[in-house]
């Protein structure tokens, strides 16, 4: 398998990798990198579970090769809290209870951070729809929309 | 001794582990770094739900590049069982399900393994299967286990031997014969429902590493790491603490990461390239295939009522499609067996709850335990009872439901329940003597209400310990066994040893992740246990604590222990108003007079807690004075509209209300409620699909659909209410399993309302309500 030589910027930081053609950026930010909040609930672009922003856009990183992303900004969970203040998404994620066993909330932060950036004040249908490819076995769902409402007030993405 | 109200029990505090989990830190087993070290493997599996292995050839694999070692069946012999230890860690003889575990291969990569295992030759000589449960239950079937008698087994399991039945749990209560010539009506129905699995969003994966020392390590997204070290243990002749099992964080369990799944194989393929760790991740094609399942069923019910509606008899069997080899499935038999009549009081009951082996994955716990699989039919059978006697469904079982101290079908006195006011707060908030109006003029709607009861089904005796630990200042670790699924386990933990303690909530950490090497013993994470049995140790492990912390602080003041309380981490006394702060003092104690000498010292709590009380059941009657600890109860009710033209369901509003004894955080209570619900509504619409061979039709999430966030009803009102049992924390007791047991049979009735049509079998698809339309249509004309 060949490898190449790539760059990738996470979460603002430039990160030099070696990565062999067939990596998913999903396994790169994973395996080579250690960005272990991103998950991998079924690497076939189902679950939303592995979601992460690509130059600000929502992308399931299991369907993407790494190598296709040379020079591109890529946005993990890792990335949303700075200097220890989480971001409103967060918060409400954490005040609502909109998380049970946490495996899907990276993915569903990703998701609705995406959305809240381009739409600040989405309604319930705008959030079912932006987050319809986010699966959660435990939740209901309900409290997610809650945050996502809840975050919206509060000053969105930031 | 005085307990301080602090008011941390009973507060909707933040989850423990909620920053963790929306920042990325939360560690599950997937995310632990193991270096390059690390090998990877792969499973390979039957193509043939039933067939004798003829031989096995793993030359070719072996010669790959890369690849480490290949483990068969005939490397090791051992059983594997929590019950009845009839399944092998690799299959040497004989399949028995499609998707079984022939043998594993380890490599450098994972890539190298998936090409390894198309280099396994195999030979079988196919078999013929059998997969529903009432076929399999008769002489002729092709039998599964011809050793089945040889099977080391549970004491209060009853296997028979030359069938393929592996738990016939017997109720004779009353006079069954007799009572139906008193019934003004009798209602009969038979009800199916297909297999289903657990589908949590983190497939099973397990790492092991077993070292020259004979140490074995094995990290694993499991929801019940004893368990699994016992299992494994004595299959294996691995002594407890050479077997060390570390759980993460689980992704979701539902019951399917309870017990043993594909562990056993990560260890037996590590012990075969000693030193170096080995991972099992499974995909998520595996997950649909080579994993526990929740057992399909087929129920026969035939129950009367005399002319006021009062139930006289019940007459059942169940005939639970137990996959090939037994999980939990023989207890799941037997614990529908002692619940079999769900939440009645029935005088004359007779039933036989049989476990079958089919040539389906291996049958197992998932969130209810038997009791969505009965109440699927139970709930449906008493609406079509009221019907005939021309009662409404919602008095109908506000006049037969079970009440404190009723002596139940298993003949024990019923703990302290409320029943009637969870029917009745439901029946509220549903408006259910309100007729609404459908959407549009292509639908209908209708509005059916469903209610449960579910002990938690376990052996006799199985216990919780924990240890409370004091930090310097005075912060608190609190070390236990049971896990955290997203339940909440962990926060409710921290919430009763700060009660107890007299300190804040804040200032108590749960220690993770469990280790069966470090923490405290916990038998497993399942039966809604947790809140009860481990919140029960975790207060005796306070208690402790508080006790020496205070015995210190009297012997210093010259006081009564009886003086002196808690309060947000300081030690008053209500006699002398003297203070000392805890800080400082709970590892380092106090210092008498002029220095002249130290008190106490570094303060550690334990404390346990197992059931004493459980009896057991007469093999002939299953009677007895306590089948179980207790019982939880709830209701449900839906309203629901119905597409005429494409079968489509929608549920509307679902109230759900359970009586949990009492609340210790409302709203994690609340968060049980509505994913329950959701769940319980996805279940009704899924199935594990086979075909003739006995292979899985759709093993991925296209598929196999799971509720989306665009299929959830516009409301869920959740509630609950307080009847406080006399064994629990604060009288509290489980709720997060059985906030999913009623809700399939509670659409169906409200399907019903809406088209005067019963639906007998799930799935609850669109295709199958269009057809049963179309046909009432047709027979209309």
């Amino acid at each position: 398998m060949v490898t190449h030589t790539i760059s990738l910027i996470i979460n603002g930081t430039e990160e030099q990798l070696q990565v062999p053609s067939n990596m998913t950026l999903l396994h790169a930010l994973r395996d080579k990198l250690g960005f272990t909040g991103t998950k991998n609930g079924c690497e076939a672009g189902e679950c939303g579970a592995c979601t992460v922003l690509v130059d600000g856009e929502p992308m399931n990183s299991c369907l993407v090769l790494a190598v296709e992303l040379n020079g591109r900004e890529i946005t993990t969970v890792e990335g949303l809290a700075e200097d220890g203040k989480l971001t409103p998404l967060q918060q409400a994620f954490a005040d609502l209870n909109a998380v049970q066993c946490g495996y899907c909330t990276p993915g569903m932060l990703m998701s609705a951070t995406a959305l809240l950036k381009r739409n600040p004040h989405p309604s319930e249908v705008d959030i079912q729809e932006a987050l319809i490819g986010n699966l959660c076995r435990c939740t209901g769902y309900q409290r997610i929309i809650d945050a996502v409402l809840k975050a919206s007030r509060n000053g969105g993405e930031r | 001794m005085k307990v301080p109200e602090s008011g941390v029990v009973g507060q909707s505090v933040r989850r423990t582990d909620a920053i963790d989990k929306v920042t990325g830190c939360a560690v599950f087993v997937d995310d632990i770094p193991f270096g390059p070290n690390l090998l990877h493997s792969r499973l390979v599996r039957s193509p043939h739900p039933h067939a004798l292995i003829k031989s096995i050839d793993t030359k070719k694999a072996e010669q790959l590049q890369g690849v480490r070692a290949v483990v068969t069946g005939k490397d090791i012999s051992a059983r594997l069982g929590l019950y009845l230890i009839d399944r092998p860690i690799f299959a040497s003889e004989r399949v028995r399900y499609f998707g079984e575990p022939v043998a594993g291969v380890i490599a450098t990569t994972e890539d190298i393994a998936v090409e390894a295992v198309k280099l396994v030759e195999i030979e079988y000589e196919v078999l013929p299967a059998v997969y529903d449960p009432v076929e399999s239950a008769q002489p002729d079937a092709p039998l599964l286990h011809p050793d089945l008698g040889s099977y080391t087994v549970a004491n209060f399991i009853f296997p028979e031997p030359g069938t393929n039945i592996s738990e016939n749990f017997k109720i004779r209560k009353g006079d069954v014969e007799t009572c139906w010539s008193d019934c003004e009506v009798v209602a009969e129905g038979k009800f199916r429902l297909p297999p289903i699995e657990h589908v949590p969003l983190e497939t099973h994966t397990s790492i092991a590493l077993s070292e020259k020392s004979g140490q074995v390590t094995l990290w694993a997204s499991s929801q019940s790491p004893f368990a699994m070290r016992d299992m494994i243990a004595q299959s294996l002749g691995i002594p407890h603490n050479q077997l060390r099992v570390i759980a993460p964080l689980v992704g979701g369990g539902f019951g399917g990461k309870a017990g043993v799944t594909m562990e056993a194989c990560a260890v037996v393929m590590a012990q075969a390239v000693e030193g170096r760790p080995v991972k099992l991740r499974l995909t998520r094609e595996e997950e649909f295939v080579g994993t526990s399942v929740r057992q399909s069923l087929v129920s026969e019910i035939k129950v009367g009522c005399d002319k006021d509606g009062t139930l006289l008899g019940m007459e059942l069997t169940y005939y639970f499609g137990g996959g090939a080899y037994n999980d939990y499935g023989v207890n799941i038999a037997r614990a529908a067996g002692y619940s079999c009549t769900g939440p009645y009081d029935v005088p004359n009951v007779k039933a036989d709850s049989l476990c079958v082996y089919t040539n389906h994955p291996v049958g197992s716990a998932m969130r209810g335990f038997g009791m969505p699989e009965i109440h699927w039919g139970l709930e449906q059978i008493m609406d079509q009872l009221a019907e005939k006697i021309g009662m409404d469904p919602v008095e109908f079982r506000l006049k037969n439901c079970v009440r404190t101290d009723d002596e139940i079908v298993s003949g024990m006195k019923m703990t302290p329940i409320d029943l009637e006011a969870c029917i009745e707060k439901v029946s509220r908030a549903i408006e259910w003597e309100k007729e609404e109006k459908p959407t549009a003029p292509n639908k209908k709607r209708g509005k059916g209400i469903a209610i449960m009861w579910k002990a938690p089904a376990m052996p006799p005796n199985p216990g919780s310990a924990a240890v409370v630990r004091f930090n310097e200042d005075a912060t608190v670790n609190v070390e236990v066994g049971g896990q955290e699924l997203g339940q909440g386990a962990f926060t409710v933990a921290a919430q009763i040893a700060a009660e107890i303690l007299g300190v804040t909530y804040e200032s108590v950490t749960v220690s993770y992740p469990l280790d069966t090497k470090y923490s405290p013993y916990e038998w497993q994470t399942v039966a809604s246990r947790l809140t009860w049995s481990m919140g029960n140790a975790v207060k005796a492990a306070a208690e402790d604590a508080r006790t020496q912390i205070l015995e210190t602080v009297a012997d210093h003041w010259d006081e009564e222990i009886d003086d002196l309380t808690i309060k947000d981490g300081v030690v008053i006394s209500f006699k002398s108003e003297k203070e000392q702060p805890l800080d400082k003092m709970v590892i380092y104690g106090l210092p008498n007079e002029d220095f002249e000498g130290w008190k106490g010292g570094p303060v550690v709590g334990r404390g346990h807690f197992m059931p004493t009380y459980v009896t057991n059941l007469d093999p002939e009657t299953g009677q007895g004075t306590r089948a179980v600890v207790h019982y939880t109860v709830g209701a449900q009710a839906v309203d629901l509209e119905v597409d005429l033209e494409t079968g489509q369901l929608e549920v509307l509003n679902i109230a759900s209300v359970y009586d949990v004894g009492r609340a210790i955080n409302p709203d994690l209570i609340m968060t049980q409620i509505e994913g329950g619900a959701v769940h319980g509504m996805s279940s009704a619409y899924e199935e594990l699909k086979f075909n003739k061979s006995g292979e899985v039709l759709n093993p991925s999430f296209v598929d196999y659909r799971i509720a989306t966030i665009a299929d959830i009803p516009r409301k869920i009102h959740g509630d609950y209410v307080e009847t406080p049992i006399d064994d629990g924390p604060w009288g509290a007791r489980g709720v997060g399993e059985h906030v999913m047991v009623q809700t399939a049979p509670a659409i169906a009735n409200a399907l019903y309302d809406a088209v005067g049509i019963r639906f007998s079998d799930l799935p609850l698809s669109a295709d199958k309500i269009y057809l049963a339309l179309e046909e009432k249509t047709n027979q209309g004309k």
